[in-house]
């Protein structure tokens, strides 16, 4: 991965939703196996990506994330079903509201991760850090009366 | 105030040796509402835990945060070390900053900082911890065995001697599967048909067992302990009670020109067939897509020939609903059809056929009667070409990249065999590894090549023509540094396994996650290796991955053994973390009902005290049923009034976790 | 040695191809019809190239006497594509050479109603840089 001098200082903050099932076991598997992905990422465990509501992200957003991304089983192999269908369908709404109001919708992404896939859940950490490092600094939605 | 303890493990040098497991346990101790905070080699050992449980007494802790490994491994072991000292499990929360820090992390600086966001998280959602107690439900002690392979059959059996009842779900129209269709076993040669048939009668006969042959699973609901299923009996138009199973019938069918599925299309079969002659149970049935009677309304010969009476070409499927304690996955496998290598010429040439076709071949109940004919003319071949890894081990489009485990050991298995009949057979076989773990594995397939004077190449095949009425094999012989032309009567594919084609939609209808190949995932793959992460699904056989029939009777008895300890169990204590819905703010909307996958949320009209002279108000209010709710929280979010949350999972402990980790 | 590492990495990127991920099934040089003519195998251009071992690859015979018919490429089972190695080989000798041993203008004068097209296309690969 190349990446620019400048992009090499900023350290990102990012959010990474994981549901239970799927993504929070490929993230351990990804660790199991020693594929290392970025210290910026920071896993918050949900039951299933339908749990998180787009308020959680834009929460994150306001107090200063750089980059929040959702994970979930494949489509059809959720453990409640149909809950990744629900976080589709919000996330997608989320994203063009976020892009309406100018936001860089690079910045959120959902990504399908099962639990054999270890590699594919570092590959896609690594990934997005990169793309939000080219986006910097997360300032549009920041709260100011959040910051100290 | 909250009281909270932190405890930071090193997991020996796991997480110590890129974490600062002090510095994190000195900045988690200056966080608010932590009292005590240490750091100790191993959390999870006894000493550990006693070190949690002393601290909780002697500090008089209302909450616990744990750094540690994953909590998907020992967040059971610290909440019942918390219980143990009597704070509610639930107060609870692990930091994982193994996984998802120590191990992929090198930079101790960048770990040791991460860590201490991680900790941080927990303990902001700790503060906002509830005490909360599991509900019980009560454990529908019947099983399900899905598919009656070996892996289904051993499971079945085990779990029926244990005293409960077993119900096998089986697509074909009897119980044994592959193992059926084998002739002899690696690496004792023992015959196939003589260990596996007692089994089948066995399990046909025993009174704990119930078969349903020649049906499948329609659909699935519930929960571990409380399953329900319905299962579609597909109509024999055979009534299974009057059946003699005397094979009148079938030897008088004047349609004997459908492919016998049995003898991997080998030979023909008729319109109504037993697949087998130890076929349990032991009941034809009629192959409607075949038969005249179905086609053109004339012919009913079967019926004229039934003395008993059992022919019946008015029955129709049936659907038969069931509970379930458990359910075991054992679908099995099947060999690829490897069309898609067309320089093999599988496809082209009779005299190409896949190892399961040998197989056939060479046994006794086969079509040429145990004689090794080739199906081209029917001479017998002289000279065979065994290729290896055909489909396995790739990463084309066309291929399967893991490697199928048995085909080495098949291989030698089909040499030796070869070679005993008929000593005047020359046998060539391309391989790229020799892959014989196992009790006596490697001794057996070294007997092929120094006894038995089998020819192994290391090399693989690159073409197959015809040249004169012979196979021409051309191939590699890499330790030579040669391209070679071999002449062959036959060739035998060692194409790859695959697992059943049924095994995805059943994975779906019981959320039991599977691999990108289509095997089902097991919970641990070291310490959960029967068990599927949905809780009461269990693994047996194939199903799982490729394994060889020792590992799937070992592993059948494996996945018997935890359905046993789970109807054993008169209750199961149930997941509290549920949605619960504050009644104060629900508006009666009915969207989080809409959305719930398992019907949990019903609506009742309640009365609430209202300022003003009416004093009382009724309202619609949802209501959420805690045994069913599984707290996936799809509610949660749809809710407009956020009178909809999820305990454990709370709005408020996300949000304070998104705050603690953006800080 | 850096040289010759260079060399390495440099046919690499030309190619493509990750020689790691060939397991030594020998399939390509199975399939290979001009195996007899080369004096190297497609097999072993894999291992040579990987070990760093070229200087014998581009003095021999064989990155000429491959018909690039990508018969190796396309059953590989691992998709390492043996073909792309070689022709990355012949490249590297062409182009220290600097020049085309094939010119469009000569291709007329070349073509036979038995020609392959493919093989008019394998020529442009083999003799241009």
């Amino acid at each position: 991965m190349q990446v620019n001098e400048s992009s090499k200082e900023f350290k990102p903050c990012i959010v990474a939703f994981c549901c239970n099932w799927c993504s929070y076991a490929g993230a351990d598997l990804a660790g199991s196996n020693r594929l290392s992905y970025p210290a910026d990422v920071k896993i918050i465990r949900v039951p299933c990506s339908c749990r998180v509501n787009p308020l959680f992200i834009l929460r994150a957003f306001q107090r200063g994330a750089d980059g929040v991304i959702l994970c979930g089983c494949h489509p059809g192999d959720c453990h409640y079903t149909t809950g990744n269908y629900y976080a589709r369908r919000r996330m997608t709404m989320l994203f063009s509201m976020l892009d309406y109001l100018g936001i860089e919708k690079e910045r959120t992404r959902v990504e399908w991760v099962s639990a054999a896939e270890g590699a594919k859940f570092a590959a896609t950490m690594n990934d997005f850090i990169s793309t939000v490092q080219s986006l910097g600094e997360n300032r549009k939605l920041r709260d100011l009366r959040c910051k100290e | 105030m909250h009281k909270i303890g932190v405890f930071v493990c090193w997991c020996g040098s796991n997480i110590a040796a890129t974490v600062d497991v002090k510095a994190v346990a000195e900045a988690a101790s200056k966080e608010p509402c932590v009292v005590y905070a240490t750091d100790y080699q191993y959390m999870c050992s006894e000493s550990g835990q006693n070190l949690i449980i002393d601290a909780i007494k002697e500090h008089n802790l209302t909450g616990v945060v744990i750094c540690s490994c994953s909590p998907r491994m020992h967040e059971t072991t610290f909440r019942k070390a918390a219980q143990k000292a009597g704070l509610n499990p639930y107060m609870v929360e692990i930091a994982n900053i193994r996984e998802q820090c120590s191990w992929i992390h090198k930079d101790m600086a960048e770990a040791t900082a991460k860590a201490i966001v991680l900790a941080r998280a927990a303990i902001a959602k700790v503060q906002l911890n509830k005490p909360l107690i599991a509900g019980e439900s009560e454990v529908t002690k019947r099983c399900l065995v899905i598919g009656g392979g070996i892996a289904g059959i051993q499971t079945a059996l085990d779990v029926a001697e244990a005293g409960f009842p077993v119900d096998i779900v089986e697509k074909k129209p009897t119980i044994g599967g592959k193992m059926a269709q084998l002739d002899k076993t690696f690496p004792t040669l023992d015959c196939a048909a003589c260990i596996l048939t007692p089994r089948m009668v066995e399990a046909g006969a025993h009174e704990n067992i119930t078969l349903h042959t020649y049906s499948e699973v329609e659909e699935v609901s519930g929960f571990v302990g409380n399953f329900t299923v319905k299962i579609r009996k597909k109509a024999r138009k055979v009534k299974m009670d009057l059946c003699t199973g005397c094979g009148l019938c079938t030897e008088k069918c004047p349609m004997k020109k459908q492919p016998n599925e049995f003898n991997m299309g080998l030979d023909k079969r008729g319109a109504i067939y037993i697949p087998f002659a130890q076929a349990v149970p032991k009941v034809p049935v009629i192959d409607v897509e075949a038969c005249l009677k179905f086609k053109t309304g004339k012919c009913g010969i079967c019926s004229k020939v039934c003395t008993a009476g059992a022919i019946d070409y008015e029955q129709q499927d049936e659907i038969i609903e069931q509970k379930y304690g458990a359910i075991v996955l054992a679908t099995g496998f099947d060999q690829i059809k490897p069309t898609k290598f067309g320089e093999l010429g599988y496809s082209q040439y009779p005299d190409v056929v896949t190892s399961l076709e040998y197989e056939r071949l060479m046994n006794a109940a086969g079509p040429t009667k145990g004689h090794l004919l080739r199906p081209s003319d029917g001479k017998p071949p002289k000279e065979i070409v065994f290729v290896q890894c055909v489909g396995s081990r790739g990463q084309s489009c066309r291929d399967k990249s893991y490697c199928s485990k048995v085909c080495c050991m098949y291989t030698a298995k089909h040499a030796i065999l070869t070679k005993d009949h008929y000593p005047d057979t020359n046998i060539h076989v391309f391989y790229i590894d020799e892959r014989t773990p196992g009790k006596n594995f490697d001794e057996f397939y070294r007997r092929a090549v120094e006894q038995y004077g089998v020819d192994y190449i290391k090399g693989q095949v690159g073409k197959v023509y015809e040249e004169n009425g012979k196979l021409m094999v051309q191939g590699s012989d890499l330790l030579a540094n040669e391209q070679i032309t071999l002449a062959a009567d036959m060739v035998v594919l060692a194409a790859a396994i695959e697992p059943d084609k049924t095994a995805r939609s059943l994975g779906t209808m019981l959320t039991a996650s599977m691999d990108t190949n289509d095997f089902f995932t097991e919970a641990h793959a070291k310490l959960r290796p029967v068990e599927s992460p949905t809780a009461g699904v269990f693994l047996s056989g194939m199903c799982q991955g490729p394994k060889d029939i020792p590992e799937t009777v070992s592993q059948a008895g494996a996945a018997a053994v935890k359905v046993i300890g789970l109807l054993t169990k008169d209750k199961l204590l149930g997941n509290p973390c549920v949605a619960h819905s504050d009644e104060m703010l629900c508006n009666g909307c009915s969207q989080c009902a809409r959305v719930c996958p398992y019907g949990a949320i019903t609506y009742v009209d309640k009365e609430f005290r209202v300022p003003g002279p009416k004093r009382v108000e009724t309202r619609r209010v949802a209501v959420v049923n805690e045994a069913v709710c599984q707290g996936c929280g799809a509610c949660t979010v749809t809710c407009p009034s956020t009178a909809m949350d999820l305990k454990g999972f709370s709005n408020r402990q996300i949000m304070s976790e998104v705050d603690a980790i953006c800080k | 040695m850096s040289s010759v590492n260079n060399e390495r990495e440099e046919i690499l990127r030309m190619s493509g191809v990750d020689p790691t991920k060939c397991m030594k099934c020998g399939k390509c040089s199975g399939t290979c019809p001009a195996f007899d003519a080369m004096e190297y195998h497609p097999h072993q251009f894999v291992s040579m190239v990987n070990k760093g071992n070229i200087e014998p690859l581009k003095q021999s015979n064989a990155i000429w006497q491959c018909l690039s018919c990508f018969a190796c490429m396309e059953r590989c089972p691992r998709d390492v594509k043996p073909a792309k190695l070689i022709e990355a080989v012949r490249l590297t000798v062409i182009r220290e050479q600097g020049m085309n041993h094939l010119e469009s203008e000569n291709v007329p004068c070349m073509l036979d109603p038995e020609l392959p097209q493919q093989a008019i296309v394998s020529a442009f690969r083999k003799y241009s840089k």
